[in-house]
């Protein structure tokens, strides 16, 4: 079948077969960051934007994408670049399998939710698992990199 | 792997069900839980795009199209106000935001998975399902007839005033509940539902009016009253074993999700 | 020291975090044939017919391959240094099959959807045998998991005879345990049963394969043993090794699971045999039914201890579960024992015995703390009831009893028995005062009918296999002034590429950004036994000091020539050799080593111990527990560990924060259960729950080093240890919350409900 849809704010023709899965499209129009860990729906290493929404794109088939915006983080770099770094900070990148599932899901929150507490931030990002970390230092790459926002905005501010 | 020839996004629900009426063909939901099927659709149908994924209130009821996302019905401010929080906390466990965005409550409810959080809170609500060719059924009645090839085209809540609480017993977090349970003062109505026994949620009944008057009662009674119900639907409510736990925990827990779920709709202690 | 000790970013941090396609998926050639597996639906069965023709005869297919195709010459998957202690248990495809999953048949073609349809059309008559499903009677069982007669055990001394279904058997022992016991005043005799675990992993098992200009076996592999599984491939598809290379890139995780060479045979005997490339990506069902899990272990333990709460005498007996295959058996069941009797310096007697049985479930493997999770779990936990029959704080016995530095450590083996470096007692004590040990000790009724309470254990592991692990380094002066430094070890998100680096830094006194890390391809790399035992920062880093130390030499005698004198009259500051007054700098030495050069600016060092420094740590955790549901909650675990000098302390606490949360797991929910017919029911992440972030109460990590003098600047290693304290600590925070003794893992909420209420029918009868 044939679909259009934008893809990190390109308009994508392509040709996808009717149950051709949203994530094998997206990595084989060279997105690569996204990645598969399981088959059930429970890793959120595949989580993408549709519309700016937070979703798993190993449970969409590529035909639904159908005129909606498809956002992954290649077409977030900038962004990746700068919530990366204090993830790095904290050593919590590891070993980077779920890095991008995960940050994806991150710039879905903070578009989401205001002022989000601890127990927000787990319960939102409860649907991304990691193996490495334990988690403890991506949480607190969040807080530190919430911490900064808000200064850099009181700065901007003032 | 799941395996579609055809994929038709509908103009109407009438071309849905047309379609449907082929053995082989198949409804979309969110496709969380098909696409690990190992299915052969003939024609996959999307419903995706009749604005059928949004919550419409009126004076008398919430009108959930099919296609509603779980997130969507979680993050709704008057239904989670309506429900005291209930149908928030029945869904926050499921698996993670990004899953909810995409499972759907259509899918969800009429898949009757015996797991389901989502049909064990309806079920406490006064929930019609309504679908394009059999009109609108009870939840209660749904939820036990056989599957046929109708379209179920929106969810409706009655406003009917309410109190109810929800509570699940998980071995970790995002698992499936090893046991739900919703409890829910509706008009007059007592409704206690067991669901994850692990069979299919059920509605307990109070044949021997244990609850009657619940909202006339002193804390007091309310409280013997509580304890009572909660033996009668540990004796009554059919449990089963699988991996997560056996049958005999379960029926315990029926027990105390009885109790700590109709202690809050009394208002008497909403604290574990 | 700039970079030692500072908590400096990984090198690979910005490729991770902003997505860039470094790994084997990412990197594979768009025209590999996919390959896929047939595998066994019993757990004991012989193929009596296999008709593959009309698979061969789909369309994109390009072979399809049976047990008739493949070489007949056993092997193991082990990534263990030759002669490997695992036994010579497997081929390619067999036509007994010995599990759930077991491989029947390989098919690859052009397309996942062309190999799909052509697994199903391959026809498989089957002769179905009973299987052995219990370790209890599988050691002498009449049904025999290995009956082949070319099964072959590398190394005798295992005790290994597949015609008992062992893998391994054998006993230490030191004084006579029995008469010691018998002095003892208090004594326990306790059996406890852990059970099999997936690593879980993000990225599952994988890797692609071509052939080169010279007709070599290339194979980009996601793998913690590149140097091992350039052995095992030669050996299984019986080719000369030298035809084969290995390359490793970025790795998605591997906890132990990657030191198996899981699935690497399979495309590398596609690729062999059709000259085409290939590749094989395991799905997580794959990863979780045919993969490398923690073995299952049942270890009954007998605890001595007399008036004084001095630990007299330990007996530990370990029945470990290897599976259909041997993989880590005989290795594993060892460190069960070595790393736990160890942790009692006064015992008179010890005796550690063990069977290691074949069964037909899952091959198991290596996983993060390799048999001392398990003999840990075990004997501490003992502790912790010997504690309770004294009536005594279980932080106390240990106080008593604990490894101090230049004391015994009973029967470890791998040091003379002796701790060259401990801290354990500063841990111990950081540990009481973050947890506020005294004050919580044993429990607090919170209302609402939770209580809490808390519980203590302690660990040790080795770092690196005595002996035996070899680390190498490579490193050479580019004509730039900077450094290539080579390694063969791998960095599998654990951040050694950037430790090794920052080591590398500070011994030639250069910014960590001059250094070029490279690594592993076999080709290329300086030999490496690979990154597992705990291995890489205390060998390897030792390997790359001794490096750093030869090439300073060599930049030395070249300034010296430049200069005109005598090498032993130069001194090199990282960016110029002088003497004197004289002075030239690194960037013309380098410019030198280019033109009219003879001397080589290029170093390899080779490092192996004959010690394996233990490092140690303390955990506490603090669970609360909903006495009606039996909910288990751990709210706090504060764990202090002494790894020696962190080299990274961001990645040594990420490490701890890590290797506690799989602990976590491993303790209250992660269980690989089986069918009574042998087949996995946890085969996803839907059935098989690894903990999320809303699990995971608050983890407090801080560090008390001791100073580790064979260890580069002071370390010893992190990665196992960090694994081994939640079981014991959390089954013992239970107890002392509920009085509920789980002795078989995991502690289901299911177990401590269950529990609470037969302790209160007991107090009403």
């Amino acid at each position: 079948m044939n679909i259009n849809f934008w893809l990190n704010g390109v308009c994508i023709n392509c040709e996808a077969e009717p149950d051709m899965i949203l994530l094998d499209l997206l990595r084989e129009k060279g997105c690569y960051s996204v990645k598969r860990g399981c088959e059930t729906s429970n890793c959120g290493l595949c989580t993408v934007l549709m519309d700016g929404t937070p979703v798993l794109s190993c449970s969409i088939l590529a035909v639904r994408a159908e005129g909606h915006k498809i956002t992954t983080l290649e077409g977030m770099q900038k962004e990746a670049e700068e919530f990366g770094s204090f993830l790095a900070d904290e050593g919590a990148d590891q070993c980077g399998f779920c890095n991008p599932g995960f940050l994806m899901n991150v710039f879905a929150m903070l578009q989401e939710l205001k002022d989000p507490s601890e127990e927000d931030i787990l319960e939102y990002l409860a649907g991304n698992l990691c193996r490495c970390t334990g988690f403890a230092g991506q949480t607190r790459s969040i807080l530190k990199f919430l911490q900064y926002k808000k200064e850099q905005k009181e700065a901007d501010n003032a | 792997m799941l395996k579609i020839r055809n994929y038709i996004k509908v103009k109407s629900i009438a071309e849905a069900y047309e379609l449907n009426q082929k053995k082989t063909a198949c409804i979309l939901g969110g496709m969380v839980w098909l696409k690990m099927g190992n299915r052969n659709i003939s024609t996959a149908i999307d419903l995706s795009g009749l604005g059928l994924d949004t919550i419409q209130e009126t004076e008398e009821e919430f009108i959930i199209g099919c296609m509603t996302s779980l997130r969507t019905l979680e993050t709704n401010q008057a239904l989670h106000e309506f429900s005291h929080g209930a149908v928030k906390e029945s869904l926050r466990h499921i698996v993670g935001v990004q899953f909810r965005n995409c499972a759907t409550v259509g899918g969800s409810i009429y898949g009757r998975y015996g797991f389901s959080d989502v049909l064990t809170m309806l079920l406490a609500l006064d929930t019609w399902a309504e679908f394009y060719e059999g009109g609108k059924i009870p939840l209660s009645e749904f939820v036990n007839m056989k599957k046929n090839r109708d379209v179920l085209v929106n969810i409706r809540i009655r406003k009917t005033p309410v109190f109810c609480s929800y509570r699940s017993q998980r071995n970790s977090e995002t698992d499936f509940p090893v046991l739900a349970c919703a409890a829910s003062l509706l008009g007059e109505e007592t409704r206690t539902v067991i669901g994850a026994r692990p069979g299919r949620a059920m509605i307990v009944g109070d044949p021997l009016g244990i609850l009657k008057n619940f909202r006339e009662m002193t804390n007091k009674q309310r409280a013997a009253a509580i304890a009572s119900y909660a033996e009668y639907a540990a004796d009554h409510v059919p449990t089963g074993s699988n991996m997560r736990a056996s049958a005999e925990y379960r029926t315990m827990l029926v027990k105390v999700l009885v109790r700590r779920t109709w202690e809050a709709v009394g208002g008497m202690k909403n604290e574990y | 020291m700039k970079y030692v000790n500072q908590p400096v970013r990984k090198s690979d941090s910005m490729a991770l975090v902003t997505g860039k396609p470094v790994y084997t998926d990412d990197i594979s050639p768009k025209d590999c044939l996919i390959v896929k597996i047939l595998r066994s639906p019993y757990a004991n069965a012989w193929i009596e017919e296999i008709r593959t023709g009309t698979a061969q005869q789909t369309s994109g297919i390009a072979c399809v391959y049976t047990y008739k195709d493949v070489p007949q010459k056993r092997f193991t998957l082990a990534g263990q240094t030759y002669p490997e202690f695992s036994p010579y248990d497997r081929l390619i495809l067999d036509r007994h099959l010995r599990f759930v999953g077991d491989a029947v048949a390989i098919v690859a073609g052009e397309t996942e959807a062309a190999v799909d349809k052509a697994l199903k059309r391959i026809k498989v008559k089957y002769r179905v045998e009973e299987p052995v499903l219990d370790i209890h009677t599988a050691k002498d069982n009449a049904v025999l998991v290995h009956p082949e007669e070319n099964w072959e055990a590398k190394v005798s001394f295992v005790g290994a005879d597949n015609k008992r279904n062992l893998c391994a058997s054998g006993k230490e022992e030191k004084g006579d345990v029995d008469e010691v016991l018998s002095r003892c005043k208090y004594t326990v005799d306790r059996v406890y049963h852990t059970k099999a675990n997936q690593q879980a992993m993000m990225e599952t098992f994988r890797s692609y394969c071509y052939i080169d200009h010279f007709g070599r076996l290339n194979v980009v592999s996601a793998t913690q043993i590149p140097f091992h599984v350039r052995r095992i491939l030669g050996t299984a598809l019986d080719i000369p090794s030298s035809k084969v290379r290995v390359i490793k890139p970025r790795i998605g995780g591997g906890f132990g699971a990657k030191q198996t060479a899981v699935s690497d045979v399979y495309p590398a005997f596609v690729t062999w045999m059709t000259k085409k490339p290939s590749k094989l990506i395991y799905s997580r069902y794959e990863s979780q039914i045919c993969s490398s899990p923690r073995h299952e272990m049942e270890i009954r333990v007998r605890a001595g201890a007399d008036e004084n709460g001095i630990i007299r005498a330990l007996d530990v007996y370990s029945l470990s579960n290897t599976g259909a295959y041997g993989e880590h058996g005989p290795t594993t069941v060892g460190l069960s024992g070595h790393k736990s009797i160890a942790l009692y310096r006064h015992t008179e007697a010890y005796r550690f015995s063990y069977d290691v049985v074949y069964t037909n479930v899952q091959a198991a493997g290596a996983y993060r703390g390799y048999g001392a999770t398990q003999g840990i779990y075990a004997v501490e936990s003992a502790v912790n009831e010997l504690a309770a029959e004294m009536g005594m704080d279980p932080v106390t016995v240990r106080e008593k009893n604990m490894p101090v530095e230049g004391g015994p450590i009973p029967g470890y083996g791998d040091c003379g028995d002796i701790a060259p470096s401990c801290a354990m007692d500063r841990c111990m004590e950081r540990a009481k005062e973050m947890m506020d040990w005294d004050a919580k000790y044993p429990c607090r009724d919170m209302g609402n009918g939770k209580v809490r309470g808390v519980g203590v254990a302690m660990a040790m592991q080795g770092s690196s296999i005595g002996g035996v692990d070899v680390g190498g380094a490579d490193l050479k002066l580019n004509e730039d002034g900077s450094y290539t430094l080579g390694l063969g070890c791998s960095d599998m998100g654990t951040g050694c590429d950037t430790i090794l680096a920052q080591m590398a830094a500070d011994c030639l006194n250069t910014p960590m950004e001059n250094i070029v890390v490279f690594g592993v391809d076999t080709d290329i790399s300086p030999y490496d036994s690979g990154s597992y035992a705990s291995a890489t920062t205390y060998t390897t880093g030792n390997a790359v000091i001794q490096a750093c130390d030869s090439l300073i030499e060599k930049i030395r005698t070249l300034g010296a020539q430049m200069l005109n004198v005598a090498p032993e009259e130069t001194e090199f500051d990282g960016e110029a050799v002088t003497a004197g007054e004289k002075k030239v700098s690194l960037k013309e030495i380098a410019i030198k080593g280019t033109c009219g050069n003879s001397q080589e600016l290029q170093v390899t060092r080779t490092f192996s111990s004959p010690l394996s420094p233990p490092p140690f740590m303390v955990g506490m955790a603090e669970v609360e527990i909903d006495r009606e549901t039996g909910s288990t909650r751990v709210v706090d675990y504060v764990a202090v560990v002494d790894c020696g000098t962190p080299v990274n302390p961001n990645l040594a606490r990420v490490q701890t924060e890590g290797g506690i949360a799989q602990g976590i797991g491993m303790a209250l929910y992660e269980d690989v259960q089986y069918s009574p017919k042998g087949a996995v029911r946890n085969n996803s992440f839907m059935q098989y729950k690894i903990p999320s972030r809303m699990d995971i109460g608050s983890i407090r990590v801080d560090f008390r080093s001791s100073y580790e003098k064979s260890g580069p600047f002071g370390a010893k290693s992190i990665g196992e240890l960090v694994i081994d304290t939640p079981c014991p600590a959390i089954m013992n925070a239970i107890y002392n919350a509920s009085g509920v003794r789980i002795r078989e893992l995991p502690a289901t909420p299911e177990k401590i409900a269950m529990g609470i209420l037969e302790n209160e029918m007991k107090v009403q009868n």
